[in-house]
């Protein structure tokens, strides 16, 4: 069964791969050229992970899964990430 | 910030919201803090090894310490059943957060302030009306909360006071199922004349966080839309039963 979820789903995944609050990051779409926040893409859960589509085009933009100590992930359908490190600190 | 890993929270309170809802306080050590509408990851592991993981807003405003979550009981899932019904204080849960600034609100960024939340997606939008409260902001604030009954809002009376002690806070609800005799708000499913009253007007540019079921965010996040609110300015946060084969 899929259910069909948005970014935040895979801050969790995300944010344990990169030094950074992932829901925030910008991602530029291969297939269409949309950039939108990774909280804002689609998500949709598996067992085994998640996958991240565009949600103009529906273009695979992030594969992520953990399993057994390894963390698999593609991102073959971001064409560019935009990580604003400044924006993203908590305030202490 | 960096990067996050598992850790152990220890349940200080326990608290029934509803038949079917429960929050939880937990202690962390060492919890760095968090911002209205974030959310954790909860693990749990069986005695096999077999392990399940859920997302589960944050219920409690960055002023206070620790973290509350609220849970919703779903009847086939695998989680949530033992969250809202078995945890005890003194119990110690696997949790990974804060996680998430993107459906995140705090009084700075100003507002007006439309909330629209879908049962449980109440959680993260209580969180943002308790940091709301608890800094005092007077930003102009309305909520359309839409439940099954009555006996489902949770926070009923919490959102009452809140109502009562601010005037710029509007709470509206709707009941999709049951109706008590008498009532007199809305009795249907969120649509777009209903968000039409209860809206700004798309020229006031309210920020609007919309949280639910799928599709009950997809509804009401296309009629916004169509009302003439702009999609940058509305956050969603989809949730659902995850992961389930």
């Amino acid at each position: 069964m899929e259910n069909k979820l948005d970014g935040n789903a895979v801050g969790g995944i995300l944010q344990e791969i990169f030094p950074f609050e992932m829901t925030r990051v910008q991602a530029t779409c291969k297939g269409c050229g949309t950039t939108d926040a990774i909280g804002a893409l689609a998500v949709y859960m598996h067992g085994m992970g998640a996958v991240v589509r565009c949600p103009s085009c529906d273009q695979v933009l992030i594969r992520v899964a953990q399993s057994k100590g390894r963390y698999w992930l593609d991102m073959q359908g971001v064409r560019v990430l935009q990580i604003n490190t400044g924006e993203t600190a908590l305030p202490d | 910030m960096g990067r996050l890993s598992w850790q152990l929270g220890e349940v200080v309170a326990a608290q029934k919201e509803t038949a079917r809802a429960s929050s939880v306080r937990l202690a962390v050590p060492n919890w760095p803090g968090h911002r209205a509408g974030q959310h954790v990851d909860v693990r749990l592991t069986a005695e096999d090894g077999y392990q399940a993981e859920r997302s589960y807003s944050i219920a409690s405003p960055p002023e206070e310490p620790g973290v509350t979550l609220t849970i919703e009981r779903l009847d086939d899932g695998e989680v949530s059943p033992y969250l809202v019904d078995e945890l005890r204080v003194g119990d110690k849960l696997e949790l990974r957060g804060p996680i998430g600034g993107y459906f995140v609100w705090e009084a700075s960024m100003g507002g007006p302030l439309l909330l629209v939340a879908g049962g449980s997606g109440m959680v993260p939008l209580m969180a943002m009306l308790r940091h709301r409260a608890a800094v005092g902001s007077v930003v102009p604030t309305r909520l359309l909360y839409s439940s099954r009954s009555e006996a489902d809002v949770i926070y009923h009376d919490e959102l009452a006071r809140l109502g009562k002690r601010n005037t710029q806070l509007e709470v509206v609800y709707t009941l999709t199922r049951v109706s008590p005799p008498g009532w007199t708000g809305y009795h249907r499913r969120v649509d777009t004349e209903m968000l039409q009253e209860v809206t700004w007007l798309p020229e006031q540019r309210p920020l609007i966080f919309i949280c639910g079921p799928t599709p009950f965010v997809e509804t009401a996040a296309a009629s916004l839309v169509a009302l003439g609110h702009d999609p940058v300015r509305i956050k969603t946060e989809r949730f659902g039963p995850t992961g389930e084969a």
